[in-house]
């Protein structure tokens, strides 16, 4: 997605990327960068809190007008409350090595059977 | 300590998630040995809008999928993916989210302005902040191959933008 910004960008079009994943879209460099500390799924607000959703939307629209150089990030002024999400996603441990290994071994099959089948991009 | 107070964050060290770090953890674990290189870029394009807020058209990109699939689909079945339009009208009640990485412990994607703040952009048109929203949103995948992405998806994405009008966009990924 922060590809698709520096291409918009490089085009006329000003954008403003909103996300979660700091270091990836901080590393790919985008112009306008709202960053929401959430867990991956929700960077425009927790589901359902509407005033939540109000106040990051317009803080990203924000930006549009109140960014002068390329790479500003922003951080929406919330936090998720429950800090658990951060050591729990993607975590390998002792206790998940063997389970991962085999999740790997089938996400590999997976992948083998969608490119025999022909079921991947051509490009 | 009951279970709805906060964990504090330790504070010696990074407090926010390295998702490069992550990733390349776990797909190790996973048993793949090369680590996927992220795209790193030293500097970046900026192109101020070329017009106010309140006169210009906004485009809303998304990673969802415009698939009214239910979330336990067989994602075998689903067809081959690439960049997309879709009409607003009428709004879609729902996106696709599954087979993105998102964070399916800690949270769920049912409110769709949770990442695709359709009606929130909405509210800003009705208060004029916003001209107005282009009449379709659109869909990036995310791609393994940022040559994918740089060379096929996202020159696409810009050819619905400029057929669509729109000055400026934004862009959220799941």
């Amino acid at each position: 997605m922060s590809l698709a910004a520096r291409h918009l960008e490089a085009n006329g079009i000003a954008t403003v990327v909103c996300g979660s994943a700091r270091d990836i879209v901080e590393q790919a460099g985008v112009p306008r960068f709202l960053f929401t500390d959430f867990p991956l799924g929700n960077p425009m607000g927790k589901p359902y809190d509407i005033a939540m959703q109000q106040a990051i939307t317009a803080l990203a629209i924000d930006l549009f007008e109140s960014v002068t150089c390329p790479r500003t990030t922003v951080q929406a002024p919330f936090t998720w409350g429950d800090d658990a999400w951060r050591a729990d996603y993607m975590r390998v441990d002792e206790s998940n090595l063997q389970a991962l290994r085999r999740a790997g071994e089938r996400r590999r099959a997976r992948q083998a059977r969608a490119r025999h089948e022909g079921r991947v991009r051509s490009s | 300590m009951s279970q709805q107070e906060p964990t504090p964050a330790d504070a010696a060290y990074r407090v926010f998630v390295s998702y490069i770090d992550k990733s390349r953890i776990f797909y190790q674990a996973q048993g793949y040995e090369r680590p996927y290189r992220w795209a790193y870029n030293a500097d970046s394009p900026f192109t101020p809008p070329a017009k106010p807020l309140g006169e210009s058209r906004l485009g809303l990109v998304t990673t969802a999928l415009s698939l009214d699939v239910a979330d336990d689909v067989d994602v075998a079945t689903l067809p081959v993916e690439s960049a997309y339009a879709a009409p607003l009208d009428p709004t879609p009640q729902r996106l696709y989210t599954m087979n993105r990485s998102w964070d399916k412990k800690a949270t769920h994607t049912n409110d769709l302005d949770s990442f695709f703040p359709i009606h929130r952009l909405q509210e800003l048109v009705a208060a004029g902040r916003l001209g107005s929203i282009s009449p379709r949103f659109y869909g990036i995948p995310t791609e393994y191959s940022q040559r994918t992405t740089r060379e096929v998806d996202a020159p696409q994405i810009l050819e619905y933008l400029r057929h669509d009008g729109v000055d400026v966009a934004l862009l959220v990924p799941l």
